[in-house]
């Protein structure tokens, strides 16, 4: 007998995310992913100047602000064909990864970590063993026995206070909790750490960007940061060397803890290597552009097919035709007006048509994109895999270290196979952070390189001419591609389309009825206690969904703050 | 003294970006002391952690669902503040009440939160406020320099001064 299992919303997310289960004889037969939010930004866009629709984008959401901003100046620069001073692009490259690392950060340790880390159990840990173990590990400073007992006492004083506050929604002695307490002493400590570094990658943000949340700095043409070698009013070299100790410190966490943390917790659950491979044809852009047009890129990205390295194929630059025609987007399950079959972009349309869940018709406020028809997975696992195929050397020396730490904790030979699963998420992520570090402390050696050149260019003037104009801005943001697509006619928006992240992974069905991201990973998921689905929470986080710019907003006055009900 | 008025909300909502309309505004009609920083939040999450840590209050304004007639001025101080972030949720407070969660568990929470706002007439999308909340502008940024004088911090009003 199947028993149907709705968590309304799924919680430590951004947004609104609705999934339904069918659970039969302890596994998951079919699934559906609704996003409970109306966007329409792109209609607030219609009419505008293409100049201000950067800093509207990036008021969709509050977790990725600056990456609408940056794809929608990438668009309007692509629709004019306009090339940025190379400042421009490192300055902007800076904010990207920085931003992407704290991302990343934060959802391990603060959104996702808890569906692994028993924090209570922690409480049982012998802190001079979790010691012993974490300094065999990794080089870290905040390994001490001494560190780990003051965390022991100040989450024992937490707990006692019956107040979990943060820790509200863990799911203690479930099951499928399967950390050692010395681990999970470990990890918590480490949870705790995160916050401490984590603003350094804000520092970052916020110092190149003027502000954070919400930057400032982009204008079509290239940032608005006036470079200087002297000046104090503006970006300094005095600045840029306190960017620079922030890095060092965001290289030392990431590198001795996130990716040693994600391998060691990867070594205790290794059947959630096998759990959650889903739709393993993967999407991702290259990013980190190193030229002012966006032809050549540090990072690579492009796809691959059926989960098989060979079959990549590159994405090579911001008009790379690939891309740009491949992209299309079906409204048959969604609640908008359809009947035209998929639509590109440049012609998509956003007209509410809202229904109420039909599982066989239509459920999600969520689009449903494919790329040449087909449903994509996209975020840090097709990333590192597109890194891992075009050869990128970083990566594959990361991707290595982590999964021999994670075969010496598991004792069994684990190789990049598990990467297509929901704990592999995690790993691709962790290994991305690593990369993207690596990468952070490049583009400032080329900023300053540049700067000692004596050019302090940033921006160049955008014209718009008569007539139509269209052109696309891709970004391979921290959960995956991002992409805004923009009509211009006279030099006002003729059309506004932004295909986001969570969008590919948290789509509903398709033309075709095909499952999205979300709902074909589900598929076999173990579910040991219906009423407490933590398996699907696992699986799901693992994309580190965030709905608030795949969907928009309704009244959620009144209603509980966690529904789940298994009927 | 540390203290920060945050405007929370999502301007592209109409009346959801009353939080955030009130930021802009203030230090327009406010000579606001140098103990207090403005901060807009937008729809923000994490990203606010270092800003809101160890303050000696904090006074955030957004729009507030409280079943009250649209357009009614709120104040929420005491126990029914976190009753706010419990039941009264709209998208960014999510991550802005594990912000405060988090704050909470390592020992940095504000000394005193004080949520100022108005029931809203209109979440549609828009970037205009309706013309009912628009109305209440001046009293809600009132409130917040009373909220401020509770603290023993006055901030004149710049049109007061010049005349």
């Amino acid at each position: 007998m199947s028993k149907r299992v709705t968590i309304d919303p799924v919680t430590r997310i951004e947004g609104h995310l609705r999934v339904d289960v069918e659970v039969d004889e302890g596994k998951v037969k079919k699934a559906w992913a609704s996003g409970q939010m109306w966007r329409g930004v792109e209609n607030i866009l219609i009419g505008r100047d293409p100049r201000d629709a950067w800093a509207i984008t990036q008021r969709i959401c509050g977790v990725c602000t600056t990456v609408h901003a940056l794809a929608s100046v990438r668009a309007v620069e692509n629709a004019l064909q306009l090339e940025i001073p190379l400042n421009a692009q490192y300055i902007r490259n800076l904010i990207i990864l920085a931003h992407a690392i704290h991302d990343h950060i934060v959802h391990f340790y603060h959104l996702s970590a808890l569906d692994w880390v028993d924090v209570t159990s922690a409480l049982k840990a012998d802190p001079g063993k979790a010691a012993h173990l974490a300094e065999s590990l990794s080089t870290w400073s905040g390994n001490s026995k001494a560190e780990f007992t003051k965390v022991k006492e100040r989450l024992s004083g937490f707990v006692g206070t019956g107040q979990l506050g943060i820790f509200t929604n863990g799911y203690w002695g479930h099951p499928a909790m399967k950390l050692p307490p010395e681990v999970n002493l470990i990890a918590t400590a480490h949870y705790l750490q995160a916050l401490e570094v984590q603003r350094y990658a804000n520092k970052i943000v916020a110092v190149l960007g003027s502000k954070t949340p919400h930057i400032q700095n982009v204008a079509v043409g290239g940032v608005a940061n006036a470079l200087a070698v002297d000046s104090q009013s503006v970006l300094t070299v005095e600045r840029l060397l306190a960017v620079k100790e922030w890095i060092d410190k965001l290289n030392d966490f990431v590198k001795n803890v996130y990716l040693v943390d994600v391998a060691v917790v990867g070594g205790f659950y290794p059947d959630w290597t096998t759990i959650g491979r889903g739709i393993v044809d993967y999407l991702s852009v290259p990013d980190i552009p190193l030229d002012g047009k966006g032809t050549q890129f540090a990072l690579p990205g492009g796809h691959i097919a059926g989960g098989d390295l060979a079959t990549f194929k590159a994405i090579t630059s911001f008009n790379d035709q690939y891309f740009r025609d491949g992209v299309t987007e079906s409204v048959k399950h969604s609640w908008y007006e359809g009947g035209k079959g998929p639509l590109h972009p440049y012609k998509g349309e956003t007209r509410p048509q809202y229904t109420d869940f039909q599982e066989n018709a239509k459920y999600s406020w969520l689009k449903a994109p494919t790329f040449y028809g087909k449903p994509m997975q996209v975020g840090p696992l097709p990333r590192v895999l597109a890194m891992v195929a075009a050869k990128h050397e970083p990566t594959i020396a990361y991707a290595t270290k982590a999964l021999d730490l994670v075969s010496a904790v598991a004792k069994t030979k684990v190789g990049l196979g598990a990467l297509h699963s929901t704990i592999g998420r995690h790993a691709a992520r962790a290994v991305s952070c690593a990369v993207q570090v690596d990468e952070l402390g490049k583009q400032w050696d080329l900023l300053l390189a540049n700067m000692a050149k004596g050019d302090l260019k940033t921006f160049n003037k955008p014209v718009f001419p008569k007539g139509e104009i269209s052109g696309v801005g891709f970004h391979e943001a921290p959960r995956g591609v991002l992409s805004h697509w923009v009509v211009i006619g006279d030099g006002k928006i003729k059309n506004y389309q932004c295909v986001v992240p969570t969008t590919w992974n948290a789509a509903p069905r398709n033309e075709k009825d095909e499952p999205g991201a979300y709902e074909a990973c589900l598929l076999d998921t173990p579910v040991a206690v219906p009423d407490q689905p933590l398996e699907v929470l696992r699986t799901v986080h693992s994309f580190d969904p965030c709905l608030a710019c795949a969907v928009h907003i309704v009244d959620v006055e009144n209603t509980e703050v966690v529904k789940v009900k298994a009927a | 003294m540390r203290v920060v008025v945050l405007g929370a909300g999502n301007i592209l909502l109409s009346d959801e970006g009353i939080g955030v309309r009130v930021i802009e505004r203030l230090p327009l009609a406010y000579h606001l002391p140098p103990e207090v920083s403005v901060i807009d939040g937008g729809t923000c999450g994490m990203e606010m952690l270092e800003d809101l840590e160890d303050l000696d209050a904090l006074v955030m304004v957004d729009a507030i669902r409280g079943g009250e007639a649209p357009g009614t001025l709120i104040r929420l101080v005491g126990d029914a503040v976190p009753v706010f972030f419990k039941t009264k949720l709209s998208p960014h407070q999510i991550g802005l009440s594990d912000v405060l969660a988090t704050l909470e568990l390592v020992g940095k929470a504000p000394k005193t939160t004080a949520i100022l706002g108005v029931q809203p007439v209109s979440l549609a999308l828009g970037m205009e406020l309706t013309p009912e909340v628009e109305e209440k502008m001046p009293e809600l940024m009132r409130m917040v320099v009373d909220e401020l004088a509770l603290l023993g911090l006055t901030a004149p009003s710049i049109a007061a001064g010049a005349t």
